[in-house]
């Protein structure tokens, strides 16, 4: 029963979805956005939401109950399963991975209906409409090839169970949040749609646009985050980035919103790059669906690629071709109608940013190019693999003058400047890379780009708050703040890529319980090695005792696990993390001679990676706040009749991030 | 670019310079693809037309059995690839996959040595149904494809 409201849910919303398509549509029409029908778009947009999250929670309830007269609970639970698993195994399959997709897309276009009101009419109701007609192809999708709550005529008495890999907690948040981010370009690129359907493309407009593109990038960026530590510690390989074509498809979409979130700055505070943001809008959604289609079309093999069915594959491809071919030819025919925006010098905050996006591009080419190079070449029946010796050099040489760039651009003023006025600081951050390069070089034997991403590491966090010298802490805005938070995330980041490179030390040993292991700074001893159980696995577990330069002796349990639905063993690392570094254990099969494989690493600062991440996100996090409360409070004076041009005028002289 | 220039021609400038960077870093993805793609071996074509040692590669084929071989340090394993034409002796150190068995299908990313010996760095054995090496989907040798039949649906 349950099932069945939540399939109805969905016809009914992609109904909806229909009509707003059809009153978004006449209301773009009307010369003030007002036609009869267009009264229909908003509530049509919001009903959606609530619909879809229906048929959301009522997957979630076919799940939690484990019923397993619906096939995709048959063929991916299992009523042994923790009972978080059950919930988050909802979305570790493809029909629930999309209809977790189409349930955000809704709630994102809820939302905007709701809550957005700052846009001229007719702008909106082309978003809106634009919306809709994207959210009907994913409905289509959906409901006609991958419907999660089709019944089976006879019910197993068991489930298959979840692919071991995704029982994790890491489950639970990374798709939600990574889904979050990817559909939320959604509403960026109906938004530029719609700007350039109406002739709407202004500062104004991309104000609007900005928290928008802002969220979906906050919620891309933790979702990467936690996707690669996810790997890290589950894979049980040491790696935190294996350039996998899945982990690519989610790079690139956060490559274009970064892009977009830094060009649609320029625009809401000067007025330029105004073609080259609404382009960026396009292109950032249209690398989501290609991530989706890439991780979904089974034409990837790998831990996302859930189901290949030839059929899905080309139903991806072709809304695919359908939105992204369609808003690049509204893209091609309007393009020329918007006017030239204000100029600028080459040494300017703008210069600084087209150099930041030409950049993101560039790189966003070479991982793209990267990605498909080996389907490319499988349609010539060669077979390649494309790892870490393309992408690593590669995007370097993209993204090395971009940190200079970022080092320099922030303390620029808009359109015109002069490097003399900023000598002093770009001089002393100069300093800082040239010595720590130095340094590194003579005492350390270590690759060229560790080289460098530790001295532009130590460069990018001090210049990172250079923009703060000389003001006031306290009357900083947010925006400012998240930025300097923001750019300062990637110096740590990139310090701990460098770090863990470089220094890294790895142990790989066969050992007999008491035989002393010695990694790095620690020393440690197989204390003994015992069966455990739980409830849906057995493992073996290898009980250690380590020391890091002598000090107190810490235990780590890493396992080697037999799950039983389905069959399959995994690696359960062992952590052991302090403030400089972790400490990987790995514990794998035992030899003919009763010894038992470990495999250790010693990781210098890697946990500054995922911390990187975090400030990444909670810099956006806190620009995005900044930027709401002063579009509130802005509202409000303008609301009590306040002349409201110089408030306007001061917050605008910084971009976000 | 003079702040004294057209609108015009600095929209002109900015897309120059963009197609410009954009043009170079096709053109220098595709160098580089040429050369660091890791191109996938089965092991007749390796005695056919044997890589240079030392270039990264991918190996895929059947384990032969009897032939894994534990050395006495206990983590380096030797084992022999074969397809039914040829045979590639492999030495391997690290954790070994869960289904890394005789007579089941491999793939091996590594590199030849200067005496013929495959070194992997890693291997990726059939983890479950749902996740088989892409690269031995469509294998050509009839009697390999029936021997993979059994392992790597």
């Amino acid at each position: 029963m349950i099932a069945e409201i939540g399939l109805a849910a969905l016809w009914l919303a992609a109904a909806l979805a229909a009509l707003q398509l059809l009153a978004g549509f006449a209301g773009a029409r009307a010369a003030d956005g007002k036609a009869e029908l267009a009264a229909l778009a908003r509530p049509a947009a919001t009903l959606q939401a609530v619909l879809c999250a229906v048929a959301f929670l009522a997957l979630l309830y076919v799940f939690a109950i484990t019923d397993l007269s619906v096939r995709l609970v048959a063929v991916n639970s299992h009523s042994m399963k923790p009972f978080i698993f059950k919930l988050s195994g909802a979305w570790g399959n493809h029909e629930g991975s999309m209809l977790l997709w189409v349930t955000v897309m809704a709630m994102a276009g809820g939302l905007i209906a709701l809550i957005e009101r700052r846009l001229p009419e007719r702008t909106m109701m082309a978003t809106l409409c634009a919306q809709a007609f994207v959210g009907l192809g994913f409905y289509a999708f959906l409901l006609l090839s991958s419907n999660p709550f089709e019944r089976l005529a006879e019910v197993p008495a068991e489930g298959n169970g979840l692919n071991p890999l995704l029982q994790d907690i890491g489950l639970a948040f990374h798709p939600p949040t990574l889904y979050i981010g990817y559909v939320g370009l959604s509403v960026a690129f109906s938004f530029a749609v719609a700007a350039l359907l109406t002739r709407n493309v202004t500062p104004e407009f991309a104000r609007v646009m900005r928290p928008w593109v802002l969220g979906a990038w906050i919620f891309l960026t933790i979702g990467i985050t936690a996707g690669s530590y996810w790997a890290y510690y589950e894979l049980g390989w040491g790696g935190w980035w294996f350039w996998d074509p899945v982990e690519n498809a989610s790079l690139m979409p956060w490559l274009a919103a970064t892009a977009l979130l830094h060009s649609v700055s320029v625009l809401a505070a000067r007025d330029a790059l105004r073609t080259w943001t609404i382009m960026l809008g396009v292109i950032a959604f249209s690398m989501s669906m290609l991530g989706t289609f890439l991780v979904r079309s089974g034409i990837l093999t790998s831990v996302h690629a859930f189901a290949v069915d030839p059929e899905r594959g080309s139903f991806i491809l072709a809304l695919l071709a359908l939105y992204i071919g369609g808003a690049l030819v509204i893209f091609a025919l309007r393009a020329h109608t918007i006017s030239e925006g204000e100029r600028f010098n080459l040494v300017s905050r703008e210069g600084a940013l087209v150099v930041n996006n030409i950049g993101l591009s560039a790189i966003l080419g070479i991982v793209l190019l990267g990605t498909l190079y080996p389907l490319l070449t499988e349609a010539f029946d060669v077979r390649v693999s494309v790892g870490p010796p393309y992408f690593n050099p590669v995007s370097a040489i993209f993204f090395l003058p971009m940190m200079v760039v970022l080092m320099v651009g922030p303390l620029l003023r808009w359109r015109r400047d002069e490097f003399s006025r900023i000598i002093k600081p770009v001089a002393l951050v100069a300093a800082i890379v040239i010595t720590v390069l130095i340094r590194v070089a003579i005492v350390n034997d270590i690759s060229i780009l560790s080289m460098l991403g530790l001295a532009f590491a130590a460069g990018l966090a001090v210049a990172s708050f250079a923009p703060l010298f000389k003001r006031a802490l306290h009357r900083t805005p947010l925006a400012i703040w998240g930025m300097c938070i923001a750019h300062f995330g990637i110096a740590v980041a990139l310090f701990g890529m460098a770090a863990d490179t470089a220094f890294q030390q790895e142990r790989l040993v066969a050992t007999s319980v008491g035989d002393v292991v010695e990694v790095g700074p620690w020393t440690g001893r197989l204390d003994s090695v015992k069966a455990v159980a739980g409830p849906n696995w057995t493992a073996m577990q290898a009980n250690m005792l380590l020391s890091y330069n002598g000090g107190p002796e810490l235990e780590a349990h890493p396992q080697s696990r037999n799950f039983w639905t389905p069959q399959m063993e995994t690696s359960e690392v062992a952590l052991l993390t302090r403030w400089n570094g972790q400490l990987y254990v790995a514990v794998g099969n035992q030899a003919e001679d009763g010894r038992w494989q470990l495999r250790l690493w010693w990781k210098p600062f890697v946990t500054f990676i995922w911390y990187g991440g975090l400030l990444i996100a909670l810099g956006g996090g806190l620009a995005l706040v900044g930027r709401v409360v002063g579009d509130l409070r802005r509202r409000r004076q303008a609301a009590e009749g306040f002349d409201d041009e110089d408030l306007d005028d001061a917050s605008e002289t910084v971009p976000t991030a | 670019m003079s702040t004294r220039i057209k609108p015009k021609h600095q929209r002109l400038a900015l897309l120059l310079i963009a197609l410009a960077a954009l043009i170079g870093a096709t053109l220098l993805a595709i160098y580089a693809l040429r050369d660091q793609a890791s191109y996938f071996y089965v092991p007749a074509e390796i005695a056919a037309d044997p890589p240079a040692p030392g270039q990264a590669i991918r190996l895929g084929g059947m384990v032969e059995n009897g032939s894994i071989a534990m050395q006495a340090d206990g983590v380096t394993v030797e084992f022999v690839v074969h397809d039914g034409q040829a045979r590639v002796p492999v030495t391997f150190n690290g954790i070994r996959p869960a289904l890394f068995v005789e007579g089941s299908g491999v793939v091996a990313d590594g590199r030849m040595d200067a005496d013929g010996t495959f070194v992997a760095d890693r291997l990726l054995a059939k983890h479950d149904e749902n996740y088989t090496p892409r690269e031995l989907e469509g294998m050509t040798t009839a009697q390999m494809r029936e021997e993979l039949q059994d392992t790597v649906e």
